[in-house]
């Protein structure tokens, strides 16, 4: 009973979708669904800051690695929410003010972080060892070298090649990568709504 | 008090914290890490209950024109017991939740997302070769066809790839490398264009609240 109930949802959530995509009378039904998707779905952010508090209070009571930083991210958590829900997040109120000015710079700052790291990655992971690597290689550099002015300035046609390589062998990989993905995707849902699939219930029997 | 100065210093000051790591690990990075960690929960639940919950889950249980639609409280209540995960004695609960996101994301990916992912790229990919356009064109649609082709042999496992098949696959891994080349050209080029991006808010929106112009 603890499985069966999981699985009968699964299956009749999935044959709501599949039907309402080939039978236009049921397509109401299946929009309903989705939005029930959207909700329900939606409610495991709450489970997550539930989590995040967790550890975080967790880490400050038993006083674990790096727990003076742990009241930190509970303080901006605190902030963000008071803020919304009191001042509401419409531009120019204190939501959007933190948002923006602080957010904002942090989240590009750590994306721009990487930039370093997958160089230092690159260097060491880049070893033209055979002829294929020699490729991946070079077409990361072309394509690299055509999106800033210098490669421009070296050779007027690298922008072009650049341009080539990712509107066709780039497109080319990109398609089979992406209908090999989809077609395992259908594989996997298939045992999903059959009920052969049934990890994702945690394991149990 | 001027609170767009107070922004951008706030900005800067949270910036260059993170950029002190480049150095090594140490506090400013460490606070300035929790911080956005925090910061982003924050945001994620406010926009997720302003933006989808208020508009998507309460409008249509509490409609603006009177009454009630007790049939939005099932959605309601399935994620509630998503949220009851974290009791112990109640986390069963959470499988129905579980049940009807992952029964109507596979019936969606059975159709929509198949739709859009594997038969549109098949039908954008044979169509390129009726395209026009000089022998160039055409050399390189024979391109974006041969590599889709043997690119899907390659991920067809379910024959050893020996002869013909060996050989097809050995092209279409040559097309993947160029491919995973060409992303990750364009991913490091996305990185360095916000490293940029940061750069000049440090020079020319910070600097000048010091009275330093370049």
């Amino acid at each position: 009973m603890r499985l069966a109930i999981p699985l009968m949802i699964t299956f009749v959530a999935g044959m709501i979708m599949i039907f309402q995509f080939f039978v236009p009378a049921t397509q109401s039904i299946g929009e309903t669904l989705q939005e029930w998707y959207m909700i329900v779905a939606s409610f495991a952010i709450f489970l997550g800051s539930v989590n995040l508090l967790y550890v975080h209070t967790h880490r400050i009571r038993f006083k674990g690695r790096n727990w003076k930083y742990s009241p930190v991210t509970i303080i901006g958590f605190a902030a963000m929410i008071i803020t919304g829900l009191v001042f509401g997040i419409e531009p120019g109120k204190p939501f959007d003010y933190m948002f923006t000015q602080m957010m904002v710079p942090m989240g590009a700052t750590m994306f721009s972080l990487l930039a370093f790291f997958v160089a230092s990655a690159a260097f060491r992971a880049f070893r033209a060892s055979n002829w294929r690597a020699t490729l991946l290689l070079i077409s990361a550099f072309v394509v690299m070298l055509g999106r800033v002015p210098i490669g421009a300035m070296i050779w007027g046609k690298i922008p072009l090649i650049s341009e080539w390589i990712m509107q066709y062998p780039n497109m080319a990989g990109q398609r089979a990568v992406m209908i090999g993905a989809a077609m395992g995707m259908v594989a996997t849902s298939l045992r999903m709504i059959f009920g052969i699939e049934r990890s994702y219930l945690g394991g149990a029997d | 008090m001027n609170w767009t100065v107070i922004g951008i210093w706030l900005g800067a000051l949270l910036s260059l914290s993170l950029y002190s790591f480049l150095y090594k690990d140490n506090p400013f990075y460490k606070f300035a890490e929790h911080l956005f960690v925090g910061m982003s929960a924050g945001y994620w639940v406010i926009y997720t209950i302003m933006n989808v919950l208020i508009p998507n889950w309460w409008n249509n249980l509490v409609p603006a024109e009177g009454g009630m639609q007790p049939i939005w409280l099932i959605p309601g209540f399935l994620g509630l017991f998503m949220v009851l995960r974290v009791v112990p004695k109640l986390s069963g609960l959470s499988r129905m939740s579980l049940a009807l996101i992952v029964g109507t994301g596979a019936g969606l990916s059975m159709t929509a997302m198949f739709q859009t992912n594997a038969l549109a790229q098949v039908n954008g990919t044979i169509i390129s070769l009726g395209q026009g356009g000089g022998w160039f064109n055409w050399v390189s649609n024979i391109i974006v066809v041969a590599g889709v082709v043997c690119g899907l042999v390659y991920f067809f496992f379910s024959k050893a790839h020996t002869g013909i098949v060996g050989k097809t696959a050995n092209v279409g891994i040559t097309i993947l490398m160029v491919a995973f080349g060409a992303s990750f050209g364009y991913t490091v080029m996305a990185r360095i264009s916000l490293l940029i991006g940061q750069t000049q808010f440090l020079l020319f929106d910070w600097l000048p609240t010091m009275g330093i112009h370049l």
